[in-house]
């Protein structure tokens, strides 16, 4: 058996001084996975993205990215496996808005020399690489150079997918990324990320609390039921 | 180079505050080195104003007094000194000259001395710069001549040629002026930015012609009194003068000389070294001057707290932009060292303001400084003392954006990527 991209066993997790929030016995994300994970708000969602990305360590319990422990990591190794290995989209303002687009795009790169070195190797240069991105999300490369604050909301949310799919990391963490965006785009932006997912063999880990995009995915997980700390969440 | 990239586009987001921010910090850089150069310039004027001169002495009394009215034009003498004894000294063999001082007359506030034409030849200032005419010749034979100094020339606007009343006393509105006996404008001194700039110089024997006719303190009524032509063909040999500077063959005998001339016995006479009695003078003003300078770095530090205050203020609104930043692999350590170089871009530009302020003050108020107060400020690149400030504040800057950058630092590991606000 090859060794699970995300592997959760036995995870307990409790912000300081308030009661147990997360208790996860077993999740596990393949290579090239689409999974939808749901929950409503206040069930822990983003926490649990917190502790895949090893910004928060697990009270008790493992969290393996790529087969390495995240806890038993320092601090910085931590940091570093995350920006190698994943992406991250959020609700909205994902961007700094002070930086140009490409600057945006370019982020991971700047932390990340293995992310730099992949998006060198397959486009040449990472700003090909943000170029090629971008075009593939259906931005135009007059963009690039613009203020990231100018653009609109689903213009900045493709951004951010460009953010989190370049250099290719092997996981794309979205929480919530379509919330802000109506109907027609949010299956339009779906579309995009899925295909550039596929090219680039990222698995995704989208979590929302709308089923409605359940259907698009392989798998469907609902957190009230996978976390044994919240049995009954207040749906 | 990526931080200082992003904290660069950081602020250009936030200009209007960051610009203020430096605008405080350029200020109050601005007012130390001011403070500072002023300083310096003050000191160094001052310790300048005479140099080559061995020994100043007058009548027996606190060197520091000796020092104000023989050098500084301040204040009054306690008591005249007879001729005989500054004849006695002037042909000491150790002495190599000798300047008679005599004061207390003056012209519409500037003081005059009677002195000889050994003043011309011998009297040094700065580093050893002798007195130069900028127009015409020192007062010679004819006893109601006089020479002004360049800012007592300008300010009255006297020109060759000119004749002018001498007034009795040295207040500013006297009312015995000695207006039958006129002098003419002969000479007129380059600047030197030294109290010589501010003095109206004739000869002992113009001294003594003015004063030939008075009786106690008072001018001869009626036909007692004398004219100047009169006076021309008295004898005006002086009788007794305030003080006298001397120059002596070899520095070594300074002290020698010095004690020999405090046991005078024909008067209880005082002589002083300048450079000590000028340190004693000095020390007495460095209270002031160093109140000034603590003021200032006190002004630094509120400069500085205003800079804290804006980044603390900032950091609330800045949550999202950290979290981001988490994301994309900055550790907490990137998110403190970018706060700092926040700072220090701040403090860097608010330094580099400062001393932009800086220069164009001094080119501003150059001329009026001098013309007033004899200050001459250089406008000239700021030296190792004030580099040093310079990086004393930038060192402060720093240490103070740790607040900050910890505060930040902690909010970065609690937040972690939530940055739902």
């Amino acid at each position: 058996m090859t060794t699970p991209l995300l592997d959760i066993d036995d995870l307990h997790f409790a912000w300081p001084g308030q009661p147990e929030l997360l208790h996860i016995a077993q999740l596990r994300l393949d290579a090239g996975e689409r999974v939808f994970l749901e929950g409503p708000s206040g069930s822990g969602k983003t926490t649990l993205l917190g502790l895949i990305g090893g910004v928060q360590t697990a009270s008790r319990g493992h969290v393996r990215l790529l087969g390495a422990d995240l806890a038993a990591l320092r601090a910085g190794a931590r940091d570093r496996l995350r920006v190698d290995h994943t992406g991250f989209i959020f609700q909205q303002f994902n961007l700094l808005p002070f930086l140009s687009v490409e600057a945006n795009v370019l982020l991971p790169c700047q932390f990340s020399a293995l992310r730099r070195q992949r998006a060198c190797q397959r486009h040449g240069s990472e700003r090909a690489a943000a170029g090629r991105l971008l075009e593939h999300l259906g931005l135009s490369p007059a963009l690039l150079p613009r203020r990231a604050g100018a653009l609109s909301i689903g213009q900045q949310q493709r951004v951010a997918a460009a953010r989190a799919l370049i250099g290719q990391p092997e996981l794309v963490i979205a929480d919530e990324p379509t919330s802000a965006l109506d109907a027609d785009r949010r299956d339009g932006f779906l579309r995009l990320l899925f295909d550039e997912c596929r090219a680039a063999g990222a698995s995704l880990l989208l979590v929302s609390h709308d089923r409605s995009l359940a259907r698009h995915f392989d798998r469907r997980l609902a957190l009230p039921e996978l976390n044994r700390a919240h049995p009954a969440t207040e749906r | 180079m990526l931080l200082l990239r992003l904290a660069l586009a950081s602020l250009n987001n936030r200009r209007f505050t960051a610009l203020l921010t430096v605008l405080a910090i350029a200020l109050s850089v601005c007012l130390l080195l001011t403070v500072e150069r002023v300083r310096n310039e003050a000191r160094a004027s001052f310790a300048s104003t005479i140099s080559g001169t061995d020994l100043v002495v007058g009548a027996r009394s606190g060197s520091v007094n000796l020092l104000l009215y023989s050098v500084f034009r301040i204040g009054n003498a306690t008591n005249n000194i007879r001729w005989e004894s500054f004849e006695h000294y002037a042909r000491h063999p150790r002495v190599s000259w000798a300047i008679p001082l005599s004061l207390g007359d003056s012209h519409r506030g500037y003081r005059v001395l009677g002195t000889s034409t050994a003043y011309f030849e011998h009297y040094r200032y700065g580093r050893r710069q002798a007195l130069q005419l900028a127009e015409g010749r020192p007062f010679a034979a004819d006893p109601f001549e006089v020479v002004l100094g360049a800012e007592v020339a300008q300010a009255l606007d006297y020109r060759l040629g000119d004749s002018l009343v001498l007034a009795h006393g040295v207040a500013r509105i006297s009312l015995l002026k000695h207006d039958d006996k006129p002098f003419r404008v002969v000479g007129i001194l380059a600047r030197t930015g030294t109290p010589v700039d501010r003095t109206l110089h004739v000869s002992l024997a113009g001294m003594q012609a003015l004063h030939l006719d008075w009786r106690n303190g008072m001018p001869a009524q009626g036909s007692a009194r004398l004219s100047a032509d009169q006076a021309r063909e008295a004898d005006l040999a002086p009788r007794q003068i305030t003080a006298f500077l001397l120059g002596l063959d070899s520095r070594i005998a300074t002290f020698a000389v010095q004690r020999e001339i405090n046991a005078y016995p024909g008067e209880p006479l005082l002589a002083v070294l300048p450079g000590v009695a000028l340190q004693e003078l000095w020390s007495l003003m460095g209270t002031a001057e160093q109140a000034l300078f603590v003021i200032s770095l006190f002004v630094v530090l509120i400069g500085l707290v205003g800079m804290l205050t804006a980044i603390l203020a900032s950091l609330n609104e800045r949550r999202r932009e950290m979290a981001i930043l988490r994301s994309v692999g900055a550790r907490p350590w990137h998110i403190a060292a970018l706060l700092v170089a926040e700072a220090l871009v701040l403090a860097l530009a608010g330094m580099l303001g400062g001393l932009a302020l800086l220069c164009l003050g001094i080119a501003a108020a150059q001329g009026p400084l001098q013309a007033h107060y004899g200050l001459y400020l250089p406008l000239a690149w700021p030296g190792a003392h004030e580099w040093r400030l310079l990086a004393a504040v930038l060192v402060a800057a720093v240490l103070m954006s740790a607040v900050p950058a910890w505060r930040a630092y902690r909010q970065s590991l609690a937040d972690g990527l939530s940055i739902r606000l």
